[in-house]
């Protein structure tokens, strides 16, 4: 009956099974092949082959085998060896078995490959009128009644095929094995083009407004392509009704020594039986609190094996059913429990008594020997996603678990088992009803078609669930050998041990004692774990302990799916200038601004950055300097009201200034604090030409259309983002008048004519029209100059041609910062971060007394007129070589270091200065205008920097550069 | 991934907003008539009620209109707004 390598392989007269028999393939577990079918999974292939026991457990280091048939498996836990990376912690229960698969049993932890994952995983987002999870007889019924209607279906099953429980069992439909009408179900939802099946898909997650996360195993498995380019897929789908098939998990029994190998949920008994054609043990004992193991204990008489005892903590079970598995030849023991099982790696026997109505051990006992004890104590309906996505469970006492409750008032439909319906008609009735009614909902009327007949048929009557099988001779706080958790080698003296501590909520309970922490997150330890809860705190059920909460993914996958191709280059959307060619071929080194890069400084031969911005430094205040400035935000502000807006944006004016001119402007928050800087020109009347800072150009858009839209809609004005439609240069340095009369030909370019804070338009050598300015973020004489995006290219080169024998040279953002850091120019957001006033950063020049802005009036609340606010200083350290990590905090150089010590303030922007020949730095000081002078202390990696307060402008105090050189 | 309606766009993914907080607080017609406790009350002050709240989105990623709906917060049911009627500045 029996083949030789698989000697626990039925023969396809006794039991087909859903494998193909004409092929043998080999996994390798640990070293050993493990031949096996197309169709097996690792652990019945392992089955198959007589090895029921997988690695030690976590903790304890006890033998384990194969507990479940599903993803509640706390101990064929593997870590695969093959494949693009080895991923841990796989249960052997749901992996496929395939040629090439390579494992290694786990003891309850895996380990992480430091080598990168190279396997493809990618995304999709779908819309669908229906969506229905799991495709058991509710499932599918569902389907097919919501695509007979014409709607756009989504049927989303975890395993290879369709049929959910059905294939476990021996079913009829409509007088034929169930899956004839699986198969004829699969067939019309293949050819209905608006239906999309998709299989080996696990829906992780269900969100508000029936938002759904599938993960798709497109590799992996016997069926795949042999080297596919996308192993996961992770669908977002939006439906407009979700159908929820989920089914049910069967749980546990809780007695003493309930881990050991041979122990096997019942549901997974008849699964190895019926769908992969293996009997995992020839001498079976059943034990049961319900009807469902009576199936279990029929299939395996059936199928040649001995079933010396079917106990069940009833006392009357069924009488239809005792009589069947009596006429089969076993019989069955009312009243009792499994209190003991002996073996060392495989049980082989286990000890019964009688159990009485309050649960408490008769006199009463026997012994039984077996190789097999297949458990049930009970089913736990599928919640999961349903409560994920926000709806409520409540305690059934009819069906002993966890059901949707009525009151949720959400859209998702729960139907089947999921919901503790476990009659197949009843399935088949609620699926066929739901689905017509999603379809209605969706905008396609259909009536639910008719439920066929059905045999096979579990009875409903009701179980007894017994939380605690007491141990023969010790208190439940003594029970160490009762396993709620096996992952976790969790046991109810853990649980007791926490309600010793005073804790009684389940939530704590869970994260003290680890139950249903693991890789089942307690879709088979959480419901026993309330139930010995709520046992020893004397709860009239398990509903008044209730649940954790239940949160996805429903079952674990890889972070490397939720990355998807968004890695690496595709991590975030790069923005390059027009001349970001120029600025590679000049060797830059590049920094990341928001989503722009930009050029951070240009080596030549080997300087390292430190030289390389000294030498840009000193160009740009001995010479003249270039950078690329077209990623600078730029926003036009145009109506009849811009004048007016501009006033109550910014905090000086700009309502009087004239056309042709540009001012530096600074933006707060209703709080006062600095949101944002930049020089605005006003080009007509009308019209004005915003730049705000690279990082700050879409939250200013957004701040500005935020008080046009909700508070002054009355005002005429436009805003437009034109940052893309500019290109431009800033040409800095004693000489740069030079080279922009070479490169503007056609412009005066003189200090008389062309004064500070003007801009004109002119043509550039070579044709282009631009827009000079004459601004300055260094200090020095500078111009900048704007074209059309598309000429920026040529005004770099235009402008490296004209500058060329003066040595013109580009610098990038590190050199611009030490030389505003220089002049006290601050960045907003380094040395501001949004708790920051412009009177803390001693800009009062630029806050106007006179009229209205946003801010103004937080300016005058207690706390930000408070004297020991902090105030930005110049700090220069004793040593002029030591450079003050920003960040550095600074302290009284007398205090007690003892913690907490007291802070004065911090650093905010620390460089070399090639000018000053030393280090300096920016910092914000608790009333630090008060104490230019006098010392305080940065620790810095274990010792103390001294450091003196001083003015923050370090550079040409009186501004003498800034209209360059005298001309002669 | 809330879906939210957008007046002017139909249903969209949350993505494609920005959530702008309790809608209705209005600027003050004159900051400066206001004494610290209720411009600290303007400025810091929001209802966070356990059920129906009027709150503001901005659709950002889309036509970048303002609009106000109101939103379960315990269920995340959401339904329009029915605009109140501004006084005029
Ligand atoms: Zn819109």
């Amino acid at each position: 009956m029996m083949s030789s390598s698989n000697p626990n392989r039925l023969n396809a007269s006794v039991r087909p099974g859903r494998i193909d028999r004409t092929r043998t393939i080999h996994a390798t577990v640990d070293g050993r092949a493990v031949p096996g079918r197309p169709g097996d999974t690792l652990a019945s292939a392992m089955l198959a082959g007589g090895d029921i026991e997988v690695g030690p457990s976590i903790q304890r280091g006890r033998p384990r085998g194969v507990f479940s048939a599903d993803c509640t498996e706390p101990n064929a836990l593997v870590q695969r060896l093959d494949g693009d990376c080895p991923e841990p912690m796989l249960p052997a229960t749901e992996i496929e078995l395939q040629d090439g698969l390579r494992v290694e049993t786990l003891s309850g932890v895996g380990w992480l490959s430091e080598q990168r994952d190279t396997a493809g995983y990618d995304k999709k987002f779908v819309h669908s009128d229906v969506v229905v999870v799991g495709a058991g007889p509710a499932g599918i019924a569902a389907s097919l009644a919501a695509a007979r209607g014409g709607a756009r279906v989504m049927l989303v099953d975890q395993h290879r095929e369709l049929g959910g429980m059905l294939l476990d069992g021996q079913a009829h439909i409509a007088g034929h094995p169930a899956t004839e009408w699986i198969g004829r179900a699969a067939r019309e939802l293949a050819e209905n083009e608006q239906v999309r099946v998709l299989t080996r898909a696990t829906a992780l997650g269900c969100y508000d407004h029936n938002y759904l996360l599938i993960a798709e195993r497109r590799a992996d498995h016997p069926d795949a392509p042999p080297s596919p380019t996308i192993r996961q897929r992770l669908w977002h789908v939006r439906a407009k009704q979700v159908v929820l098939a989920t089914g049910a998990h069967e749980r546990p029994l809780v007695f003493a020594d309930n881990d050991r190998p041979g122990v096997m949920l019942a549901s997974a008994v008849r699964s190895y039986l019926n769908r992969h054609a293996v009997l995992p043990g020839r001498e079976a004992v059943v034990f049961t609190t319900s009807d469902s193991a009576y199936s279990t204990a029929l299939d395996l008489l059936g199928t040649g094996a001995r079933v010396p005892a079917i106990v069940d903590t009833r006392p009357e079970p069924p009488t239809r059913l005792v009589e069947q598995v009596r006429a089969a030849g076993a019989h069955v023991v009312t009243s009792a429990a499994v209190v003991a099982t002996g073996g060392e790696h495989r049980v082989s026997g286990v000890r019964v008594r009688g159990i009485d109505g309050n649960g408490s051990l008769t006199e009463w006992s026997a012994e039984f020997p077996c190789d097999l004890l297949a458990v049930c104590g009970g089913w736990n309906p599928a919640v999961q996603l349903f409560a994920q996505s926000g709806g409520a469970v409540r305690w059934d006492p009819v069906v002993a678990g966890f059901v949707p409750s009525g009151a949720g008032g959400r859209s998702a439909r729960v139907v089947g088992a999921a919901r503790g319906t476990y009659d197949l008609a009843g399935c088949l009735a609620q699926g066929f009803a739901s689905g017509a009614e999603a379809a209605t909902l969706s905008g396609f009327r259909t009536a639910p078609p008719p439920v066929p007949q059905v045999d096979g048929d579990r009875q409903a009557s009701r179980p007894r669930p017994v939380w605690l099988v007491p141990d023969e001779s010790r208190s439940p706080e003594e029970c160490t050998e009762h396993f709620v958790d096996q992952q976790r080698d969790a046991t109810v003296a853990d649980i007791h041990h926490a309600l010793g501590t005073g804790m009684r909520s389940v939530q704590h309970v869970k994260r003290y004692t680890t139950i249903s922490t693991g890789l089942e997150q307690g879709k088979s330890s959480g419901v026993n774990a309330v139930g010995v809860l709520a046992d020893a705190l004397s709860a009239g059920s398990p509903g008044e302990v209730g649940t954790t909460t239940f949160r996805p993914p429903y079952t674990p996958v890889p972070l490397a799916l939720f990355a998807g191709r968004t890695t690496g280059r595709l991590y975030d959307p790069v923005r390059t200038t027009p001349m970001h060619r120029q600025h590679v071929e000049a060797g830059a080194v590049f920094e990341d601004v928001g989503q722009w890069k930009r050029p951070r400084y240009y080596p030549r031969g080997n300087e390292d950055m430190h030289a390389a911005v000294l030498r840009e430094c000193s160009a740009a205040r001995t010479g003249v300097a270039v950078q690329d400035v077209s990623t600078l935000g730029r926003i036009e502000i145009v109506g009849s009201d811009a004048p007016e807006f501009l006033d109550r944006i910014y905090t000086n004016g700009f309502a009087k200034l004239a056309v042709g001119k540009a001012r530096y402007g600074m933006m707060c928050g209703a709080d006062g604090m600095v949101l944002d800087d930049g020089v605005s020109m006003r080009l007509a009347e009308d019209r004005y030409l915003m730049s705000t800072t690279t990082g700050g150009a879409a939250k200013v858009l957004d701040w500005l259309e935020e008080w046009l839209q909700t508070e002054w809609p009355e005002l005429d004005v436009y805003c437009t983002s034109v940052t893309e439609q500019w290109a431009a240069v800033a040409v800095v340095g004693p000489d740069s008048r030079t080279v922009v009369g070479r490169l503007a030909p056609d412009l005066d370019v003189s200090a008389e004519s062309f004064g500070f804070m003007r801009f004109h338009e002119t043509v550039l050598v070579g044709g282009i029209p631009a827009r000079i300015s004459r601004v300055s973020f260094s200090g020095e004489l500078a111009f900048e100059v704007n074209v059309a995006r598309w000429y920026g290219q040529a005004l770099w080169e235009a402008t490296m041609t004209a500058g060329s024998d003066l040595d013109i040279t580009p610098y990038g953002t590190e050199a611009m910062h030490v030389l505003r850091a220089e002049k006290g120019f601050v960045i907003v957001g380094q040395d501001t971060d949004g708790t920051v006033t412009p009177v803390d950063l001693g800009m009062d020049w630029a806050v106007s007394k006179h009229k209205d802005f946003i801010g103004k009036r937080s300016l005058s609340r207690p706390d930000l007129v408070r004297q020991d606010r902090v105030q930005l200083v110049g700090l220069l350290p004793t040593d002029t070589t030591t450079l003050l990590p920003e960040g550095a905090h600074l302290v009284e150089p007398d205090v007690s270091r003892r913690p907490p010590v007291p802070m004065a303030g911090h650093v905010t922007s620390s460089y070399h200065s090639a000018a000053l020949e030393r280090t300096f730095a920016l910092g914000l000081i608790s009333g630090g205008r008060q104490r230019i002078g006098e010392v305080l202390c940065a620790p810095v990696g274990g010792r103390d920097v001294e450091v003196e307060i001083t003015s923050p402008v370090f550079y040409d105090p009186e501004g003498a550069r800034r209209d360059g050189p005298e001309q002669g | 991934m809330l879906l939210v309606r957008c007046p002017w766009c139909g249903d969209r993914d949350e993505a494609e907003f920005r959530y702008g907080g309790q809608a209705d607080v209005d600027y003050p017609a004159d900051p400066h008539q206001l004494d610290d406790a209720a411009w600290g009350e303007y400025l810091f002050v929001r209802a966070n009620p356990l059920g129906s709240f009027n709150e503001r989105w901005v659709h950002t990623a889309g036509c970048r209109r303002w609009f106000s709906l109101v939103r379960d917060t315990a269920t995340n049911e959401m339904s329009p707004d029915i605009p109140r009627r501004r006084e005029s500045r």
